[in-house]
């Protein structure tokens, strides 16, 4: 359905003196998307995660350089194709009400995202949005309330109605648990299995893995701008199964595992300055070439990486 | 101790109350959990108990006193770090609002020298909640209550995170509230779990 290759996102800002400064924030991201499938991106917060569903769109900010390849159903999605389609065949579940109108009420705006992908009538696309709300237990009167009035459930559950109400064939899900707590979550991420279910593709960009792994076919870890490990989500169960060692130590970190910490304190991402793989300064396996060469993403066990040791 | 003795309160008098009658004691270096839903009042409740809100009956006293005006030696550290500062100003400055900058603390918690100049925009998530926990550990800190502080973190983060906090409140002897909807997470930190906010019915 969707495949990224060697993609890459950099900003230029105007620094000092009139010249121009060049910020990578993406250095290079595989992806790989498939329909009925749930494909979970996993990241620290700074990573890139939530650009990588706005280049995905193309709706980051002008500043923005992007290189690389993105194919949607085997043809490349150019900057004319994607205006074309998104919000049609593709559609962004964002993070939160904010990315709602305030001032509108949100049935009104279920029912403008239905005409906006494509239904011309607007009785269908009433009839669409009331459907859509419903199959998502919302009643009639909560169609008349405004962004402010729900909770973070309901907000999400509008959130993913907004996104499903057309035929979208592929989901963007941005942080979808984001601020709820275990039961909300559990409920939103349900409904993201189901939309898979029905033959959708599915990406789940989040900084929260354990919630995801229920529900996720695969995983992708990504780390300062790098995509490090496409994992199964049967591979954390146990520790020998993860390929890279930062996924071995973000999953160690858990609370319900070891809640081990870094050998070294965080420092902050070199945001791929130093050429070398981005882990480099914490991994406890690091070898000589680790700070000068990035790896390239190999085949290991049903699975990718990208590590001179693994 | 921090102690809170029979608290009620509400947003509005037309309101349902949205807890009655609350006690509560944190004993120096002690860690207690907090858990449950969301919704329920449990930030309202570490807003009272840092003396943001004031409740409609009831006392939150430190050490046998009511909270102090100036320097409040209850600090409360918020699940979003990028609005707990001021983002015109940079770290450095941020930093010194809780007073003299303490170089060892500032590495026991990774903090860069090279972020003291920069926005808080100019930083992650994770490095911008550092900055606030050093900032209110600078100061005549006691007692530190922690909403949901690692909530919007990764796992790693949130481990080294805890691990740089745990360390200062072994050394200073705080007594801590962790406000968190991760059980696991309680169960690592807590030393007591307070049920407060649960099964309450929707």
């Amino acid at each position: 359905m969707l495949k990224v290759e060697n993609f890459s996102v950099s900003f230029s800002y105007n620094s000092s003196q009139l010249s121009k400064k060049q910020v990578s924030a993406i250095t290079s991201l595989d992806i790989e998307v498939k329909a009925g499938e749930i494909m979970a991106v996993v990241g620290q917060s700074g990573a890139g995660k939530s650009l990588l569903a706005h280049a995905i769109l193309g709706i980051l900010p002008r500043n923005a350089h992007t290189a690389g390849k993105i194919y949607f159903k085997g043809r490349s999605l150019t900057a004319q194709r994607i205006k074309k389609i998104r919000g049609k065949e593709i559609a962004l579940i964002p993070q939160s009400i904010n990315y709602l109108n305030p001032l509108l009420k949100v049935g009104t705006q279920v029912a403008r995202a239905a005409r906006l992908s494509g239904l011309k009538n607007r009785d269908e696309a009433k009839q669409a949005a009331h459907s859509a709300l419903a199959r998502y237990l919302l009643d009639d009167s909560v169609a008349k309330y405004y962004p402010f009035q729900l909770s973070g459930g309901m907000a999400r559950r509008i959130l993913t109605a907004t996104a499903t109400v057309g035929m979208a064939d592929l989901l963007l899900a941005d942080e979808p648990t984001n601020g709820l707590d275990a039961l909300a979550a559990e409920e939103a991420l349900g409904h993201l299995r189901e939309l898979a279910d029905t033959g959708k593709a599915v990406l789940l960009i989040t900084h929260d893995i354990e919630s995801v792994l229920k529900i996720t076919d695969r995983v992708s870890v990504f780390y300062d701008g790098i995509t490090l490990e496409v994992a199964n989500t049967s591979d954390f169960t146990g520790k020998l199964c993860l390929r890279h060692p930062y996924t071995t130590a973000l999953w160690a970190a858990l609370p319900t595992n070891s809640f081990t910490s870094p050998p070294s304190q965080a420092t902050t991402p070199s945001n791929g300055k130093t050429g070398g793989c981005p882990y480099h300064l914490h991994c406890a396996k690091h070898g000589p070439d680790c700070a000068d060469e990035l790896p390239r993403m190999q085949e290991l066990r049903d699975g990718l990486v990208r590590c001179h040791n693994a | 101790m921090l102690e809170c003795r029979g608290i009620t309160f509400s947003y509005d008098k037309n309101h349902k109350k949205l807890f009655q009658d609350i006690d509560l004691k944190i004993n120096p270096g002690e860690i207690v959990g907090m858990p449950g839903p969301s919704g329920q009042g449990k930030s309202t409740l570490a807003k009272v108990l840092s003396g943001y809100l004031q409740p409609q009956v009831g006392t939150v006293l430190v050490d046998g006193s009511p909270l102090p005006a100036g320097k409040n030696p209850v600090q409360l550290i918020f699940q979003n770090p990028e609005h707990a500062v001021n983002p015109h100003w940079n770290v450095r400055k941020i930093l010194n609002e809780g007073g003299i900058i303490n170089p060892e603390l500032s590495k026991n918690f990774g903090i860069q020298n090279f972020w003291l100049d920069r926005f808080p925009h100019e930083l992650s998530g994770g490095e911008l909640q550092r900055i606030c926990l050093v900032r209110a550990l600078c100061s005549n800190l006691r007692y530190l209550i922690c909403d949901e502080i690692t909530s919007m973190l990764d796992a790693l983060t949130q481990a080294g995170i805890w691990h740089s906090l745990l360390q200062e409140i072994e050394k200073r002897q705080l007594g801590v509230l962790v406000i968190s909807h991760d059980n696991a997470l309680i169960a690592r930190l807590c030393s007591r779990v307070v049920h407060f906010f649960e099964d309450t019915g929707k």
